[in-house]
């Protein structure tokens, strides 16, 4: 390698390729083969965190930002004047080899621009990950972007070769795609998710039968909204959410919060700070969804079609929904404790494994490690926790928000401020 | 009270059970043997570690617990906390006394400390996986250093070994002064010399591969490119990548050449 094309390179296509929030590398089952290099079974490993916290797992570049497209949110369009670069098909296996040995990373995360057409950009993806595979044998996670457009045989063989394929849906809704990104359509996005689901469900249904049944994207498909740019609401966002998960089985969808990096009036301005609390709240009522058992209508609904910024979405629920409360951890079934506000899913089973012994006391709780100032407001206990059933809704909130301090304090001063 | 020494060995702790058991000795403390405090006031027992009788203390506790229950005995052994071992023995205590499985009797205090040691170990391990940064010497030798608050190469080392089982490597814990070594076979467990000269930058250049250097800095540039300047959350870099670490982490180590 020509050492500084290469790191001048790496440096513009990893930027480029960041906005992409996606760095799972978990829920393959690819093992090592004959005695080769990696495996991508087990959980994921995050090698390194960023300084804005965010998980590096994967080496995450772009082959190139050259783009035919020009989608007014992405930094790589065609109008912007950015310094353009490509990697060559030999420079992205090397880089993947070379800090895999190193233990840097679980495997690679590829994407690209769509240069020339998306059938020609998709044939060098799939070149890459063919090398990898086959020539170096390498058995690390490979995350490929599915390029919409691209045909189905070219989906078909790189499905072959990667652990997870993606396709983002980028706007939740048509009508944001229109206007931001003029050359694109929703159908050109869910035609190949559709094709990717139904030839999952069908590889894994031969694997059934045969074991010796190639491995067809095993850790599953993943998606992305932009958060932020648009003015959908919550509702529609977790709806799209929810029709991704049902209709697509999808593994994971994720809500990038809009970095604002241009000038063009229909986006918000340069300078607007990034929606982070609300990309996590959205992200909360994803775990809502998945891990809890809530369905995507009790946490938002037309009456109520955005996310509360100062609670998070499970004890906007529970205050919602206060006559299910209080709940008696010594006899309530484990979905009825998961739906207390301040006990997760590892605290929820810690209660049902440990009550087996003991009847649980309020101590026991925090022995535990539970969220006891934030859950005492649900929870029956002998006295004197029962007053705290006479409180209304307004009243737990103001308790919890006075008395807990929130990573995002200083965005409601104004309201603290008032008590 | 008797003080009851061992060789500071998984192995040798569950001989001390089981000789605890069998003596009858009722008030016990722990000692490791090249720990030198000698308490006043007790008699001294000194422990030789004997496989078959930890192979049998194993056995009964396997008997009691669940695979996972069992399996975080060992763990809760490496965590290297301050007087773990009497904490487990008084554990080991209670499920023996127990006709059934006490493991998930969290507000026992014992049960308790045990499952947070084994937790604390776990997660450590786990961060392992992670941090290692494997250099490329010129004699195609993978080398790392680590040095982790609890003992965890022996709970890496699988991983490791099926991960990179088409090259030579080591992992070295510079705390306990040894390392695990796989030789393309087998994973050995090794100790090395180090004089002055060993650890000075113009000794570690010169065994570095060729490309060592250049692939340090591609991570480098990496690991900044990827950062969102706008999204900058120091509490989080820090509560993910705590600064003990940072030492031994390519990335954290400002290349001095540019």
């Amino acid at each position: 390698m020509v050492h500084e094309r290469v790191m001048e390179k790496l440096a513009i296509l990893a930027d480029a390729a960041k906005y992409d929030v996606s760095c799972s590398s978990s829920n393959s089952t690819r093992k090592n083969k004959d005695k080769g290099l990696g495996d991508a079974s087990g959980n994921g490993i995050c090698h390194a965190y960023t300084e804005d916290g965010r998980c590096v797992s994967l080496l995450k570049i772009l082959l190139t930002n050259h783009c035919i497209f020009d989608c007014a949110y992405c930094v790589s369009r065609k109008s912007n004047d950015i310094k353009r670069a490509a990697f060559t098909v030999q420079e992205v296996v090397d880089l993947t080899i070379g800090f895999y040995r190193r233990n840097y990373i679980e495997g690679l995360f590829l994407s690209s621009g769509i240069f020339d057409n998306p059938d020609y950009t998709m044939e060098r993806l799939v070149r890459i990950v063919k090398k990898l595979r086959l020539e170096e044998n390498f058995n690390g996670y490979i995350h490929l972007k599915a390029i919409p457009g691209a045909s189905a045989e070219l989906l078909k063989e790189a499905g072959l070769y990667a652990d997870r394929l993606s396709v983002n849906v980028e706007m939740p809704t048509e009508q944001s795609l229109k206007l931001l990104a003029p050359d694109k359509n929703h159908i050109d996005v869910i035609k190949p998710m559709e094709y990717l689901k139904n030839e999952i469900v069908g590889y894994k249904e031969e694997k059934k039968l045969n074991y010796k049944a190639p491995l067809f994207v095993p850790a599953g498909q993943s998606t992305q909204m932009v958060i932020g740019a648009t003015k959908e609401n919550d509702l529609e966002i977790l709806g799209m959410a929810n029709y991704f998960y049902e209709k697509m089985n999808m593994r994971r969808v994720y809500y990038s919060g809009y970095v604002p990096i241009s000038y063009d009036n229909r986006l918000p301005a340069i300078g607007t700070p990034v929606p982070v609390i609300r990309e996590n709240r959205l992200y909360q009522a994803d775990w809502l969804i998945r891990f809890y058992g809530f369905n995507v209508n009790e946490i938002v609904g037309f009456d109520q079609p955005n996310l509360d910024l100062d609670i998070d979405p499970k004890l906007g629920w529970a205050l919602r929904n206060l006559e299910k409360f209080p709940v008696d951890i010594n006899t309530a079934d484990l979905e009825l404790i998961l739906r207390i506000p301040g006990i997760g899913v590892s605290g929820a089973k810690k209660i049902v494994a440990a009550r087996k012994f003991k009847r649980l006391q309020p101590e026991d709780l925090q022995k535990l490690g539970i969220a006891y100032s934030r859950s005492k407001y649900f929870l029956a206990f002998a006295s004197p926790f029962q007053l705290q059933r006479d409180l209304t809704s307004i009243q737990i909130k103001d308790h919890i928000l006075n008395t807990q301090n929130s990573k995002y304090k200083n965005d409601f001063s104004n309201q603290l401020s008032l008590f | 009270m008797t003080q009851v020494i061992y060789d500071s060995t998984f192995e040798g702790w569950l001989t001390a059970v089981f000789e605890i058991y069998e003596l009858k000795f009722e008030d016990v403390v722990f000692a490791k043997s090249e720990v030198s405090n000698t308490l006043l006031f007790s008699e001294r027992y000194f422990v030789t570690t004997d496989f078959q009788k930890a192979k049998r203390v194993l056995k009964g506790l396997k008997e009691k617990l669940s695979s996972q229950g069992f399996a975080n005995i060992y763990k809760a052994f490496l965590s290297d906390i301050d007087k773990i071992d009497e904490t487990l023995f008084q554990y080991v205590k209670y499920i023996f006394s127990s006709t059934v499985n006490i493991e998930d009797d969290l507000s026992n205090a014992a049960v308790l400390a045990i499952s947070k040691a084994a937790y604390l170990t776990g997660k450590e391990s786990h961060r392992m996986k992670a941090f290692v940064r494997f250099k490329l010497t010129k004699d195609n030798l993978y080398y790392a250093m680590v040095e982790p608050d609890c003992d965890v190469l022996p709970l890496i080392e699988k991983h490791f070994k099926h991960r990179y089982a088409d090259q030579r490597w080591l992992i070295y814990d510079t705390k306990r002064k040894y390392g695990i070594y796989y030789d393309l076979e087998n994973t050995t467990s090794v100790q090395l010399e180090f004089n002055a000269n060993s650890t000075s930058s113009k000794f570690l250049a010169e065994i570095s591969d060729d490309n060592e250097e250049f692939f340090q800095n591609l991570w480098r540039q990496f690991f900044k490119s990827v950062n969102i300047e706008s999204r900058k959350n120091t509490k989080l870099h820090l509560q993910h990548m705590p600064k003990r670490y940072w030492k031994n982490l390519t990335e954290k180590i400002p290349d001095l050449n540019r």
